[in-house]
């Protein structure tokens, strides 16, 4: 029994638009000229409890969308929506209660108040009971390194820190379903290290079902096995990295920096994507030439510093798999 | 002199462009009309001894305090506000331009462009509908445009003084909560002052707040005789120079404050 | 599942208003300013009233002790509104900031979480004036007071209360359906107030219909007081109404409430 299901879920926000100008100012008075955008449309897909789902595409593709009407705030114009057996916009107070979210722009704690009384507010807000809430903030207290933050006021936060501490707070009521929306948007690179630590642990030892929407790829690599892929309202791939990489293409990245930068570096097999400085792109397919022969044909013609194979990045993927629907 | 009148003309185009705002704005100064014109008309019933003024003249006098609303120094400049609280301010306290002239420039046109928006359907319906007579006479109709013109330079030198108090946060929170109420009960707005005890009046008609209200609509109702509009004009000017000159005043010692404390 | 309780509810309101409390005294002095403001500018709008009693006597009738009371009850009613509905008032700055999804996202009422969201505690000043004001026309006016009519005179306070929360949640409901034109409600609010605190003969018919009907403030003082202060209705209303009428006040929090209600589904139904 899938714990979220989603079914042929459709949403068509109209926006007003402005006209421009004096006179445009004027008419906008009388007739509202609008615009239709079609957020969703045709969404289906189910998780499993204890999953952890990457959920990715372009901005305005639908992601939002999809969180809001799976989190009950927001009400779908057609299809089916069940969440641990519940239509989350019908029960809101009982749906509310299981899930946490987590917003990378927005903090849900209070501004002026030091961490731990926002922690205590939110005990009283979602009636968890004395014992299990000390339990669970200690729990989390430990994990993301609280302990000397607590008495601080939010506001004096860094960006960091202001973020383990959102995670916390959304898990002080241990909700079985955890969204998290841009999470690591805006942190330096240790904080980041520490989000991820702490959503997989979540994941893997506490079986708590992920939602990830972002656009930093390496969360998606980090955390998740599959990966959700949405682009103008509809599923464009919905499985695992792997299988979204296989594709759209099979081809990899060999970067090389050479020793000589003026060096011209040619390969009937290999093309020049960039070039900066010593530093060499090139792109192939693993299918036509195996990596190990590319590589000792390059360093055979070349004196090569150092060198490294890698994916592309799935920014150019899901932008190929994109484009590749509008051809 | 040139930038500032730059200024002055750019901060009023773009509060110009507040319409739907002025229209709700002008819908909600004639419900208020109304209802002050109802209460005056039932206390003037109630009595029957004589009245320094009549009762169309008085509203007449509310009718004009509604439509010239927007030239009483009630708020302060909301963009300097907030650049006073973030902090910003410092960087142009230490500039080396006339900040009194930039915020007394931007002040003149936030008392003049709102008015000007919401007084002309004012002056329409409660001309045509509600009692709002024409102004006594040519004479009185002159006389009322030097006299607002005067009023918009005094109320923009207390607004000034207003927004400069914000300096000084603490205290500069409660004066801007306190003044302007004072302002506007001691400029005539909510009674005229023709009506106070005849003890108070010279008291009141002392400050610089009448000026703002009480001497313009008198001019109007064409109780003004000519040495009168002249001296009151004057006083007019006279007031705007001296709190001017203190605004300024306030505006180096702050620069100076700033300078030796760094912020 | 989870039922709100209303002793659940109070009791999470207080932890709001603790908190809230303590944030604001964190600035006393500004506090006290604020405070000292209001008890002042309030007393200067009384002040109006009584120079223009000095001046005509009487108003159709009224003495300035009896308007004394009329303007008291409206000034408690709007004073104790203010302060605990600040959070409606400010509402407008909350959807713009999109954190009343945030409050759609956790397992409470939405009417008890936006009350959270501000209390302003300086309103004292206002409601201080207002008591002051009571006190001196009820030791002034020659009224018997027994048992019932303290009791209608406290219902006469909550009905004013309850209609001035009342516009206070229009006020913020608007807001799920148009940022614009917040203006006008300001008109009826405070407009309302300047309009109840005379009695509502001196009025145009259609004036008065409207804050008896539409805005019932005319029920939360004009019609008690007329019980308390033995003055029979020229406009006919019997004595029985005259009673109940706090209570109508109490009804049109209710029905704003509800309308409040439309406006968070709509809200859903739309989308930010």
């Amino acid at each position: 029994m899938p714990q979220i299901v989603v079914e042929e879920l459709r949403k068509t926000f109209r926006v007003a638009e402005r006209q421009a100008g004096a006179w445009g100012a004027v008419r906008g008075l009388v007739q509202r000229r609008q615009r239709e955008v079609r957020a969703l449309d045709g969404v289906s897909f189910a998780l499993d409890a204890g999953e952890m789902v990457g959920y990715i595409g372009p901005n305005g593709a639908g992601k939002s969308t999809t969180v809001k009407v799976l989190s009950g705030i927001l009400v779908p114009d057609s299809g089916r929506c069940e969440v641990m057996g519940r239509t989350p916009w019908q029960d809101r107070v009982a749906h509310v209660s299981g899930i946490g979210v987590v917003f990378g722009q927005r903090t849900q704690l209070w501004w002026d108040l030091p961490v731990i009384e926002s922690f205590d507010l939110l005990r009283d807000i979602y009636r968890v009971p004395g014992s299990d809430y000390l339990r669970a903030r200690d729990e989390l207290v430990d994990l993301l390194n609280l302990a000397p933050l607590l008495d601080t006021p939010v506001r004096q936060l860094s960006l960091g820190q202001r973020m383990r501490c959102d995670l916390a707070a959304s898990l002080l009521h241990s909700p079985s379903i955890l969204f998290l929306d841009e999470p690591t948007i805006g942190l330096d690179a240790v904080s980041k290290l520490a989000v991820r630590g702490f959503v997989k642990t979540l994941n893997r030892q506490r079986g708590v079902t992920v939602i990830l929407t972002t656009h930093d790829m390496d969360d998606i690599e980090a955390l998740c096995s599959r990966v959700i892929v949405i682009g103008e309202g509809r599923i464009l791939s919905d499985g695992t990295l792997e299988a979204l990489r296989g594709r759209v293409s099979r081809e990899r990245r060999l970067t090389i920096d050479l020793v000589d930068e003026c060096e011209e570096v040619e390969d009937a097999d290999a093309s020049v994507i960039r070039r900066e400085g010593p530093r060499v792109w090139l792109r192939y397919d693993p299918a036509r030439v195996s990596t190990a022969d590319l590589i000792a044909r390059v360093t055979s013609r070349h004196a090569v510093r150092d060198l490294f194979v890698e994916n592309p990045p799935i920014e150019e993927i899901i932008a190929e798999l994109y484009g590749g629907r509008e051809g | 002199m040139t930038p500032y009148v730059a200024i002055l003309s750019g901060r009023f185009r773009t509060l110009l462009q507040y319409r739907a705002a002025a229209f709700a704005g002008a819908g909600t100064q004639l419900f208020w009309g109304l209802i002050r014109m109802m209460i005056f008309d039932a206390f003037y019933r109630s009595s029957a001894a004589p009245q320094p003024i009549s009762l169309s003249q008085t509203i007449t006098y509310i009718w004009l305090g509604q439509a010239m609303l927007g030239i009483l120094p009630w708020n302060v400049d909301p963009d300097v506000r907030g650049m006073i609280r973030t902090g910003s301010v410092a960087y142009e306290l230490l500039r080396p331009l006339d900040l009194y002239a930039l915020w007394y420039s931007r002040a003149v046109a936030q008392r003049t462009a709102p008015t000007l928006l919401r007084s002309i359907p004012i002056f329409i319906v409660a001309g045509t509908f509600f009692g709002l007579r024409a102004p006594a006479s040519l004479f009185a109709l002159a006389a009322w445009i030097l006299t607002t013109a005067g009023a918009i330079l005094l109320s923009a030198a207390i607004s000034s003084l207003l927004t400069i108090s914000l300096l000084w946060t603490v205290s500069g929170e409660g004066v801007t909560r306190l003044v302007p109420g004072l302002v506007i009960a001691l400029s005539g707005m909510i009674v005229p002052i023709q009506l106070f005890p005849e003890w108070s009046q010279p008291l009141v008609r002392a400050l610089p707040f009448a000026q703002v209200v009480d001497t313009p609509f008198r001019a109007y109702l064409g109780t003004l005789g000519r040495s009168e509009t002249a001296s009151a004009i004057v006083v007019q000017l006279a007031w705007t120079g001296v709190l001017v000159l203190f605004g300024r005043w306030l505006v180096a010692r702050a620069a100076r404050r700033l300078v030796v404390q760094g912020g | 599942m989870v039922v709100e309780t209303a002793p659940d509810s109070l009791r999470l309101y207080f932890r709001y208003a603790a908190v809230q409390l303590r944030a604001q005294m964190q600035y006393p002095a500004s506090f006290w300013m604020m405070t000292v403001s209001f008890f002042l500018g309030m007393a200067l709008e009384f002040a109006g009233i009584v120079i223009l009693f000095h001046r005509f006597g009487t108003l159709r009738g009224w003495t300035l002790p009896e308007i004394a009371m009329l303007y008291s009850i409206m000034g408690i009613g709007i004073a104790l509104a203010e302060g605990i509905g600040r959070g409606f008032d400010t509402f407008p700055a909350l959807i713009k900031s999109g954190d009343f999804d945030r409050l759609l996202l956790r397992p409470r009422s939405t009417v008890l979480q936006v009350l959270g969201t501000d209390m302003q505690l300086m309103r004292a000043g206002r409601l201080l004036q207002a008591l002051v004001i009571l006190a001196w026309a009820v030791r002034v006016l020659p009224i018997e007071w027994t048992l019932p009519k303290c009791a209608l005179l406290l219902l006469a306070m909550m009905g004013a209360t309850c209609v001035f929360g009342g516009l206070f949640v229009l006020q913020a409901t608007f807001c799920f359906w148009t940022i614009e034109g917040l203006e006008i409600w300001n008109a009826v609010t405070y407009g309302g107030n300047e309009t109840a605190q005379y009695p509502l003969t001196v009025y145009r018919p259609w004036f008065r219909r409207f804050f008896t009907w539409v805005v019932p403030l005319a029920c939360a003082n004009y019609l008690p007081l007329g019980a308390i202060l033995g003055r029979p209705d020229p406009l006919g209303a019997p004595p029985a109404v005259q009673w109940c009428a706090p209570l109508v006040g109490i009804l049109f929090l209710l029905a704003c409430l509800r309308v409040w209600r439309l406006g968070v589904r709509h809200y859903t139904s739309t989308g930010s």
